[in-house]
C-alpha cells in the first residue's frame, strides 16, 4: 500500500478516541502489524519534527492527535469551559488506586488516614476509577482500579507508563 | 468573614497525616526521629483551633491525637527489660504510616504535573459526535407505536370497570401547554413520565390526545430505541440544539 501513511493519518484524525493498531488492522486487512507500527512511528516523528500545533501521541494502547503542551491558554480560551479539576484529596486517592490496584477502600483509607467514600464516589462518577470486582476474603470487599479514561486523561500509554513511585523507605537500624 | 478565612486555611490539610507531615516540615525535624512531645503539643494546638472554630472535625484527627498521646506516654515510661529486648521504638508504626502517606502525596503531585486532557492538552471534541450517535440510536416513531404504548399503559391501570367521578377539570389545551412547559424544562420526557398509571382514566386520555395533537402539529417528536422500548418525547427542532 503506497498511501498507507495517509490512510492511517486520516483514520486517527477522524476518531475521537485513541485508535488502536487492532482497529487499523481491521480496516486495512492486508497490512502486517509490523508495517503498521513502523508507519505510525514515522507519523509520530513527523509531527514531532514539524513542531506545530498538534502532535500524534500514543495513548491508552492507541494513537490520538493532541494539542501541543505550550498552547494551553489559547485552546482553553476557545473551549471556554472549566477544565476537569481534581482536588488534592481526590488526586491523592486516585494516586493510591493507580499505583496499588487492585485495591480495597480500606487500604486506601489506611494510606490516607481519612475516610474516602465521597472521593471514591466522585472518581467513579468521573469514570476515572472502576469497580474491578470483589476480593475473595470474608466480607467480599469491593476492589477498585483505574479505567481507560484514566489513561486517556493523563496521557499514558499504559499503566506501566506511570511515573515511578518514589518510595520513602524506613531507614534500617 | 474571618471564620471563613480560617476555614480555608485549615482546609489545606488533607487529613491528620498531612497535618503531621506539615508540622514535621515546619519544625525542620527528622521524620525518622520525631520529637514526639513537641509535635504532639503543636498537633493538639491545631486541633483546638479547629474545635474553637466549630469546624466539623473528622474523627480521624482525634484518633491520631490519641495515638500521639499514647506514643508520648510510652516514650516517657522507663523501658522495662522485656521491652528493651524487643528493641521497638513506639514511633515505628507511625513513621511507617507517614512515609507511606508521603509517598502517595508526592505521587499525586506527580500526576497533577502531567499533561491532563481537557486541562493542559486537548483532543478532538467528543460532544458533537455523541449527540449525533444518540439520535441515530433512537428512531422516530409514529402514531401506531404510540397507540400501542397507550394501550399498554391503560391496561396496566386495570381500571376499566371502575366508575370514575369526574372531579378533576381537564382541558386538552391545558394538557398541551403542560407538556410543552415540562419539555422546555427537562428537554426530554418518556411516555411513562407523562402517562402515569395512577392518573385517572380521563386524565390519561386527555394526556394521550395532547401528545397526538402535538405530534400532528410537529411540535414534538417521539423516539424509541427498540420496538416496545421506552418512548422518549422531545421538542421538534430542539431549541437547545
Amino acid at each position: 500500500m503506497d498511501n498507507l501513511k495517509a490512510v492511517i493519518e486520516a483514520l486517527i484524525f477522524v476518531s475521537d478516541t485513541p485508535v488502536t493498531v487492532a482497529v487499523i488492522e481491521g480496516i486495512l486487512e492486508d497490512v502486517t502489524k509490523k508495517e503498521l507500527s513502523s508507519t505510525v512511528d514515522d507519523l509520530i516523528r513527523e509531527y514531532k519534527e514539524r513542531g506545530g500545533g498538534i502532535f500524534l501521541k500514543e495513548i491508552a494502547g492507541g494513537y490520538q492527535f493532541r494539542t501541543g503542551e505550550t498552547l494551553t491558554p489559547w485552546v482553553r480560551k476557545l473551549k471556554g469551559q472549566k477544565p476537569m479539576d481534581l482536588s488534592p484529596a481526590a488526586m491523592e486517592t486516585l494516586a493510591v488506586i493507580a499505583y496499588r490496584q487492585p485495591v480495597m477502600k480500606s487500604e486506601i483509607e489506611k494510606v490516607r488516614g481519612v475516610d474516602v467514600s465521597g472521593l471514591l464516589r466522585g472518581l467513579l462518577e468521573k469514570n476515572l476509577v472502576r469497580i474491578m470486582g470483589r476480593k475473595n476474603v470474608p466480607g467480599r470487599p469491593i476492589i477498585y482500579g483505574t479505567t481507560r479514561k484514566f489513561l486517556e486523561t493523563f496521557g499514558l500509554k499504559a499503566l506501566s507508563d506511570l511515573p515511578t513511585l518514589r518510595e520513602f523507605k524506613e531507614l534500617e537500624g | 468573614m474571618t471564620d471563613k478565612a480560617y476555614e480555608i486555611k485549615l482546609d489545606i490539610f488533607e487529613g491528620p497525616l498531612d497535618l503531621l507531615l506539615y508540622l514535621i516540615r515546619k519544625n525542620e525535624v527528622d521524620i525518622y526521629d520525631i520529637p514526639i512531645a513537641l509535635i504532639t503539643k503543636q498537633y493538639m494546638e491545631y486541633i483546638n483551633v479547629m474545635r474553637s472554630l466549630n469546624l466539623d472535625l473528622a474523627g480521624e484527627y482525634l484518633l491520631l491525637a490519641a495515638t500521639l498521646t499514647h506514643i508520648k506516654s510510652r516514650m516517657l515510661l522507663p523501658t522495662s527489660e522485656e521491652e528493651e529486648e524487643e528493641d521497638e521504638d513506639p514511633r515505628e508504626e507511625l513513621v511507617r504510616q507517614l512515609l507511606e502517606y508521603k509517598t502517595f502525596k508526592e505521587a499525586a503531585l506527580g500526576l497533577d504535573r502531567m499533561s491532563i486532557l481537557g486541562r493542559d492538552v486537548f483532543s478532538r471534541d467528543q460532544a458533537f459526535d455523541e449527540i449525533e450517535g444518540d439520535d441515530q440510536l433512537f428512531r422516530e416513531i409514529g402514531i401506531f407505536e404510540l397507540v400501542e404504548a397507550f394501550r399498554r399503559v391503560s391496561v396496566g391501570t386495570g381500571r376499566h370497570d371502575i366508575m370514575e367521578i369526574d372531579v378533576e377539570k381537564i382541558s386538552l389545551s391545558d394538557r398541551i401547554n403542560d407538556i410543552v412547559d415540562e419539555l422546555e424544562k427537562r428537554g426530554e420526557l418518556t411516555f411513562t413520565d407523562l402517562l402515569r398509571e395512577t392518573d385517572s382514566r380521563r386524565r390519561l386520555i386527555y394526556t394521550f390526545l395532547a401528545i397526538l395533537e402535538l405530534m400532528k402539529l410537529r411540535i414534538i417528536n417521539a423516539y424509541q430505541a427498540v420496538p416496545y422500548g421506552a418512548i422518549r418525547i422531545r421538542l421538534a427542532g430542539g431549541t437547545d440544539g
